[in-house]
Formats: C-alpha cells, structure tokens, sequence
C-alpha cells in the first residue's frame, strides 16, 4: 500500500491507518498524563494520577453520587435543549423563508446572539431565584438564540424550484410550508440541534456554578475547594463521555430517520 | 381555436441600483391543442421567464394569458412543469413522488397507486416505484418528474431544459422517450432548450426567441414526419431548418457581443 494518500488532500485513508492515527494521538496524551504525575512532575493536588481518577470514579460509582449528579445534569440539560429546540425549530424555519418573520424577530436574535450567557446569570437570580429553574435557563438562553439564526440559515437554503414545482402539482402555500419546506429543512435541523447539544454541555458549568447542591459542573467546582484534582477530572471525563453519548445518539438518529437524505 | 394565447406579454423589472430590464418585450404566441411547441433561444433571451409565466409563477407587467379561453392567474395543477433542476421531492420515494399531485387532489390511495404506477411503466423505472431520488441518475430523476407532472394530468406540459444537465446520450434517449409518452397520451407541450437540434427533434413548431428585449423573432412549423428517426436528423429538410435557427440566433449573438 502506498502512503501517499496520506498526504493528498481530501483523499480517502485506509480503515486501518485511521483508527491507528485516532488511538495513537489519544495514547500519546494518556502517556503524556502519566509521564507528568507517575515521574513525579507534577504534586497531586495539581494533576491527579489516573489510577486516582479511576478509583474516585470506582467510589462514587459504588455510593452512587455520580449517578445523582449525571441525573440531576441530565435534567438541567435536557429540559433546557428542549424548551429551546420546541419552539426554536418551527419558527426558525419560518424565519428563514419569510420576510416578515425575518424582520420582526432579525433584530433581537442578531444582539442576543452576542450576549454572553454568564452575563445575564445576576439578572436570572434577581428574576426567577437560585433553583433549577435558573440553571435551565442559562442552557435555554445559551442554545435558542443560535439555534435559531443556524436553523433560519437552513431554511433559507431550501431550493426555491422545489417550492415553485410544489405549487405547479397544486399545493397551497400552507400545503408548500408543511409538506416541502418543513420536510426539506430536516436534515440540516437534525445537524444544527447535534452542534448546539454540544454547545448545551459546555453552558452546563456555567449553569451550575451559583447555589447547585448537586450536578456534574457542581461536583467540579466542590472539588476544587479542596484541590482534588482527581474528582475535576472524572467530572471533566463524565461530560465529555456523556457529551459523546448524546452525539452518537444525535448521529443514529439521523440515520434512522432520516436516510432519504443524501449528505452525512 | 389554440389551447394556450399569449397576448402581447411584457415584463420588466429593477435590479437592486441598476436600470431597468425588459426581460419580454410584447411577445405574442399560439400553442395549438395536442401539438408540441418549442421555444428555442440563448441563455437570457427571457424564455424561461416565459415558461414560469404561463406556469402561473410570475405574473407579467402587461398583457394577456388563457389557457382554453380562461385566465391565467397563478399555479395550478393544470399546467405541470418539469423543471431544469433535480426537483424530485427527496424524503418521498419514486411512488410517491408522482403520487404527490393526485393525493393532493384528495384522490382514494389505491387510485393515487394505480396513476403513479402506470406513469411509472410509461416512463421505464418500473421495480424503482420504492427507491429514494439520491438512488437515481440524473436521467432518471429526469424521467420521474416528468411522471410526476403528467400524474395530474394537466392540459399543458411546461417543460423548462428538463434534459439541460444531461450528458448527450441520455438526453437523446429521453427525447425519444419523450416522443414516446406524447405521442401515446396526446398532450400539449411548451418546451424550452437553447438546443437547435433539440428544438427541430421535438418540436410540431419552433418559435426561435432574441434576447434584451426577449422577443420571438421567428414561428416555423417544423414537418418533418414522425417518427424523427436517425435517418430524419441528417435529412436536407432538417440541415435547412438547422441552417436557419442557426443565423437568426448568429444574427442575435453578434448583436449582443456590440452592444
């Protein structure tokens, strides 16, 4: 086999070669980590070794406090993706492929999308208190505006001959907007809620920063008061074990449901 | 008495800052029943302007447009069109890509199945009723839109360079399958190529179209026999009526490249 294809751009690897490429970098950051604690470059309280990580995960495996904070994580995150995406969906739609919708809502989504979440979380305190509601919140606030702009994006997209081949089979306008450009929008919707899922992820510390008594981006900062760096880094690893899960899941969907669809 | 009149039809329009286009420019035209009209032109003549007009997809800036004597105003499943772009609806499989226009009409499923499988044959991709457009080739992308629009039955075929991003053996395999489904359901087509050969295979008259301002600058009824077999294409009749499109476009062409 020659290995000049792995040098040509956009040429197509060997199965073998990517997944000894995909293992090798990540074994190379694993023996760079235990290098730095078992060689005694770094204290424990600075980077914790991975067979400490891997017992403080083992211990709150067993009482199952990691579970409580996965779920109350979940909760957060998954109620705040959904009070975005519900409405988020159609009317970013609508946006996009009308000129009126464009231009009332243009204007707030165009600042919003600029404001940064944390900068808002006093103002979420004074309004709705310190409880579940405000974490929820800052997902929300974090994911609706892009996901608007992104799905509106995805609408305008949608080829205009589709639309005007509908109206020469005798559709309606309001049969065009729910049989073809509803339809037409789904795969590039499916895609943007896949991005900002993982967006939602990274708001969740910030979220669970003020006043939380349980959740992954609490265990975290908890941890840091006592420098246990091992307890960081399994709350780290949880979020982006969890964050891979969620996208896989995002990925099969796709496949499932939408396999009419020519890119993935 | 003619299926579809075009009455000194003009439209202009203003680009965003720029002066204003006349894209037709008092084009009159006669489409007699059951016969097959093109229009032949270059590329921005205005002629695909004219096709989404009569389609109900624009609206002209003066003049008139029936169809059998009534109105055109807006699209409506009468006047099918086949667009130049792949615009097969890509979630629905082949079936129920043509099935579309007659479930809207609110046709019983079993009929809708009957159309759609019928036109199916007509056009050759029975066994792909269930296959998804991204499984098919241009060509035959080509030939399910042109099911598709027949399954309404309309009274007159738009097609807009449906064959345009074909390569030249399928186009002329679906020129004759074109023929083929014409000539067996007797329908009246407006068909659009910037294609002389195209134009003179197809056509029972040719209206050769100028461009800025679109004008039609000749009719011709082109009889030469069908079938247009391979013997046809190299007859003197067709070389004259080639020789002929050919200059008048040349003509227009050296007018553009001066101004």
């Amino acid at each position: 086999m020659s290995t000049r294809s792995l040098f040509a751009p956009k040429v197509d690897i060997p199965r073998g070669a990517s997944l000894a490429l995909g293992t090798g970098s990540v074994a190379v950051l694993i023996g760079f980590w235990c290098l730095l604690t078992y060689g005694g470059f770094t204290p424990p309280d600075f980077l914790a070794a991975p067979d400490r990580v891997l017992a403080a995960g083992i211990k709150r495996i067993g009482d199952l406090s990691l579970f409580r904070h996965i779920g109350s994580s979940l909760t957060v995150i998954l109620s705040g993706f959904l009070l975005a995406s519900i409405p988020a969906v159609p009317l970013g739609i609508l946006m996009g492929s009308f000129r009126a919708v464009q231009a009332a809502i243009e204007p707030i989504t165009g600042f919003m999308r600029y404001i940064p979440v944390s900068a808002l979380i006093p103002l979420l305190i004074l309004w709705i208190g310190i409880g579940i509601e405000q974490k929820i919140m800052v997902i929300f606030l974090g994911t609706f505006f892009q996901q608007l702009i992104l799905i509106s994006d995805v609408s305008a997209r949608v080829s205009k001959d589709l639309i005007d081949c509908a109206y020469t089979l005798g559709a309606s306008r309001r049969q065009v907007v729910q049989r073809i450009l509803f339809p037409a929008c789904m795969p590039g919707v499916l895609d943007n809620l896949r991005v900002t899922m993982g967006w939602a992820w990274t708001y969740l510390v910030v979220a669970e920063l003020v006043a939380a008594d349980s959740g992954l981006g609490y265990m975290i900062l908890n941890a840091m008061r006592g420098l246990f760096t091992d307890v960081i880094l399994l709350g780290v690893f949880t979020i982006g074990v969890l964050g891979l899960i969620t996208d896989f899941l995002f990925k099969l969907l796709r496949q499932r449901l939408l396999s009419w669809s020519a890119d993935l | 008495m003619s299926l579809l009149a075009l009455d000194h039809i003009t439209v202009r329009f203003q680009p965003k800052g720029k002066p204003e286009v006349t894209a037709l420019d008092d084009v009159s035209l006669r489409v007699a029943h059951d016969t097959f009209a093109v229009i032949v032109g270059p590329s921005g003549c205005g002629k695909s302007t004219l096709l989404r007009l009569v389609a109900g997809l624009e609206t002209p800036t003066s003049g008139s447009m029936t169809l059998d004597g009534q109105p055109i105003a807006g699209p409506s499943a009468d006047r099918g069109m086949v667009f130049q772009s792949y615009t097969l609806f890509p979630w629905l499989s082949v079936r129920e890509n043509v099935m579309f226009g007659p479930k809207l009409k609110g046709l019983a499923k079993a009929e809708c199945e009957d159309i759609a499988d019928d036109l199916i044959r007509a056009v050759g991709l029975s066994g792909f009723e269930r296959s998804f457009p991204k499984e098919l080739s241009g060509g035959m992308r080509q030939r399910v839109a042109l099911a598709r629009a027949l399954a309404n039955d309309p009274r007159i075929l738009l097609m807009d360079e449906p064959f345009g991003a074909l390569d030249s053996q399928t186009r002329q395999l679906m020129q004759e399958l074109l023929l083929e489904v014409w000539q067996a359901r007797r329908k009246t087509v407006l068909f659009i190529t910037h294609d002389i050969d195209e134009a003179i295979i197809l056509g029972d008259s040719v209206h050769v179209m100028t461009a800025r301002p679109g004008r039609i600058k000749r009719s011709m009824s082109i009889d030469i026999p069908r079938p247009r077999n391979l013997d046809a294409l190299t007859s003197t009749e067709f070389m004259q009526f080639k020789r002929e499109i050919l200059h008048l476009m040349h003509d227009e062409a050296v007018l553009a490249a001066r101004t």
